[in-house]
């Protein structure tokens, strides 16, 4: 470990939080209708979009219509995904010609897009064409991220809200998150992707001859605009197989930053928007330090644990036996490597930009314990702030139990009803991945194109299902997941991600904004300082880790054990 | 209910339309015009105009007179169209016969120094165009006895095609493979 890998990892993280502030700040200005400098541009496209779609934007929803407003739009976008995906051989831009989906590949990928988890069950460059790339995958790289940011945006006014009753307008929050906030980004950066050497081409393949006289195909395509998208949104499903590993992907240090920071900035974002709606600035700030504290000891604990040595390199003899570079491009090297797999498990991007199978135990069980702590930290945009809003409510119920207070969050009692919906919320998550993962460990037609044995394929087994539930995306990627088997529970697992988190969590905000906004008494327990950061620590570390204890033992902890044991600790 | 899916069905249209074809389709030309070596995959011609590669894609070099890229395990190796890690796990014994393998072709070839970690395992692509600066040291006096050329000739190519880290902190040093064989074989691009 050297200076430059801990300041690679600390500017990284630290450029991610300072750029969330202003755009925080832009989009809850997004949020609230207020006026931005591309008013004169995209209000009339507004105006033509809610006339055609018989929205009126300035009528507010109730909980109950705006979750159905949000399942309506998803069921729809599935359904299109699934057709293009399935009908790709007989659609044009299609240079390769590449056939249809099979009904497994597709349905397991049409989810994973439509959930923002991005799951890659297909190969990009083999089996997907430009037309599904374009009109397929980068259309829910838009849109679920704005789906997640709308529900974000709900949350925040049942907060602000005294005895309301509407928590804001689905179609409108939809529409805004994209025009005004995700697309404009991704024109300026993809164009900037593309300088730094991210292709950008309707052409699919180009044939080389080598120096050495063999014939080389390489396939392009058009990456750059989808790359940035992909990061901005936490959407993470690669353009290409080996994702962000790919020099296509990413060619440089650059081109890493860049994309390392857009795919957690727009979740800070979220943060310090849902701040300035809800009137609680401070209280966000709280929040905000949570997430960094977590997220900088993941990325600090892959970088030590990569750095370690590893065996077979220890046994091969006159050879430098760290770090481990099994799976890491030379570009990128340990610490870029560390930083961006904490970033993106952290963020539920889910794009990798080295192999997380061939990291050492540690480093490979870091990335799945903040898959497993919720993907809060600062998880997925929007769905990260409306997941630590979660943990801050149970947070606050537990203090106002110590201390025998009716508890408040943000002006807001927390009663009996609110903390039943969060509650309900957060056991979504260990009950899916839990119980998928208990069935196909003992299942033989799970376990045959699991590739390792012993707890390493114990971890490759739980990290798809943790990756599912929590709309990551990213893969222990020796397990072979396109089979019926996989394919079809890893889409059910993140369906009930997304889906079973969302309703609590919308109904939550539906008894919320009922509620009187109360100012805060001598007797409030303070959720903007330090204790409380404390408190909000604790409880997702023990939530999210007693739950997962038994199972990560068995797997990456006893594998660090075999593995120090091999090399002669 | 009714009203929510006729906005379904226009918006997801909309969307369609706007970002999965107008906006794309807008950064290709704008990437083309401005930037057409970079948006076409930093292709590299010869003179002649045949195209040996990309100068972001690992290609195979057997040669004793070229600098060897990482090992691949993208399709039968090197495969553009099919991108891959070897996705093995540290305690993989597939990964320690591999490696054992690899390492013991090398230090036959260069017996005095340790052999560095990059040489002998697998990138996260399958296509890492690039090696360490210690690697090609490594190999730069097998190079120059295959070329007849001094060890300070080569050298002083790999150090040309060396880039540092952004910044002096960001990623880390490469040296390109590609851009190296180039530079020996005295090709012009």
């Amino acid at each position: 470990m050297n200076w430059q890998g801990w300041a690679e990892i600390a500017f990284t993280i630290g450029l991610a939080v300072v750029l969330g502030w202003p755009i925080g700040l832009y989009l809850a200005r997004v949020w609230e209708g207020r006026s931005t400098w591309l008013d004169p541009v995209l209000q009339p496209v507004e105006r033509v979009l809610y006339a055609a779609c018989g929205v009126d934007p300035n009528k507010g929803q109730g909980w109950m219509t705006f979750t159905a407003a949000f399942l309506s739009f998803n069921a729809a976008g599935f359904v299109v995904l699934y057709g293009i995906l399935r009908l790709q051989g007989l659609l044009p831009l299609n240079p390769t010609h590449f056939t249809g989906m099979s009904p497994h590949l597709a349905f397991n990928t049409a989810v994973s897009f439509v959930t923002n988890t991005n799951w890659q069950s297909y190969g990009g460059e083999s089996t997907v064409s430009n037309l599904s790339q374009m009109a397929g995958l980068t259309v829910q790289n838009f849109v679920s991220a704005a789906s997640g940011i709308a529900v974000a945006a709900a949350l925040a006014r049942a907060f602000a809200a005294n005895r309301g009753s509407s928590v804001g307008n689905f179609w409108v929050d939809l529409t805004r998150a994209t025009l005004y906030l995700l697309l404009p980004l991704s024109i300026v950066f993809a164009i900037v992707l593309v300088a730094l050497g991210i292709p950008q081409t309707l052409a699919a393949h180009v044939d080389a001859v080598t120096l050495e006289g063999a014939k080389q195909g390489i396939s392009v395509g058009p990456v750059a605009s989808q790359e940035i998208i992909k990061q901005l949104g936490t959407n993470g499903g690669g353009f290409f197989n080996a994702n962000s590993a790919h020099p296509f992907e990413n060619p440089n240090a650059w081109t890493n930053l860049i994309e390392e920071v857009a795919m957690n900035t727009v979740s800070f974002a979220c943060v310090i928007a849902f701040g300035v709606v809800a009137m609680a600035r401070k209280e966000a700030r709280a929040l905000l330090a949570t997430m960094v504290v977590i997220l900088a000891g993941a990325a600090s604990t892959i970088y030590a644990s990569e750095m370690l040595r590893t065996p077979a390199l220890v046994e091969a003899a006159h050879v430098v036996a760290a770090p481990n570079m099994e799976g890491k491009e030379v570009r990128f090297g340990a610490p870029s490597a560390a930083v961006w797999t904490a970033m993106t498990t952290g963020a539920s991007d889910g794009g990798v930009n080295s192999s997380i199978e061939s990291m050492t135990p540690l480093g490979g069980g870091t990335a799945l314990l903040m898959i497993k702590l919720g993907e809060i930290l600062p998880g997925g945009v929007g769905s990260g702030l409306y997941g630590i809003v979660v943990m801050a409510v149970i947070a606050v119920f537990i203090a106002g139990l110590m201390v025998g207070r009716t508890p408040e969050y943000l002006g807001k009692k927390i009663e009996a009803r609110e903390v039943k919906f969060a509650v309900l919320s957060t056991l979504i998550l260990p009950a899916s991945i839990l119980g998928f993962a208990a069935v196909a460990a003992v299942l033989p037609v799970a376990l045959k194109t699991v590739s390792a044995s012993g707890p390493h394929g114990l971890t490759e087994m739980l990290y798809a299902y943790s990756s599912a539930v929590g709309n990551n995306g990213s893969a222990f990627a020796g397990l072979n997941a396109n089979t019926p088997w996989w394919d079809t529970t890893l889409a059910l697992a993140m369906g009930l991600g997304r889906f079973a988190y969302v309703v609590p969590v919308m109904a939550m905000a539906g008894a919320l904004v009922a509620k009187p906004k109360l100012t805060p008494t001598a007797g409030t327990l303070p959720t903007d300082g330090l204790q409380f950061v404390g408190l909000l620590l604790g409880v997702i570390l023990i939530l999210g880790g007693l739950q997962y204890f038994p199972p990560l033992a068995l797997g990456p902890v006893v594998e660090h054990f075999q593995m120090l044991h091999a090399i002669g600790h | 209910m009714l009203s929510q899916l006729r906005a379904s069905v226009v918006s997801i249209i909309f969307f369609v339309v706007l970002t999965g074809l107008l906006y794309p389709m807008a950064i290709t030309g704008i990437g083309q015009v401005a930037f057409p070596n970079q948006a076409n995959g930093s292709l590299i011609r010869l003179t002649g105009g045949r195209i040996v590669g990309s100068q972001l894609i690992a290609q195979a070099f057997a040669g004793a007179g070229y600098l060897h890229p990482r090992g691949s395990s993208a399709g039968n190796g090197y495969d553009a169209t099919n991108s891959s890690a070897s996705n093995l796990g540290p305690m993989d014994p597939k990964l320690k016969d591999r490696i054992a393998k690899d390492a013991a072709a090398l230090r036959a070839e260069n017996p005095e120094t340790e052999i560095p970690a990059d040489a002998v395992t697998q990138s996260g692509s399958g296509l890492d165009p690039d090696v360490s600066p210690e690697n090609a040291a490594f190999q730069a006096p097998r190079i120059a006895r295959a070329r007849d050329l001094p060890l300070s000739t080569v050298q002083a190519v790999i150090a040309r095609n060396t880039h540092g880290p952004a910044l002096g902190f960001i990623g880390q040093p490469y040296v390109n493979v590609l851009a190296v064989n180039l530079a020996l074989d005295g090709n012009t691009h």
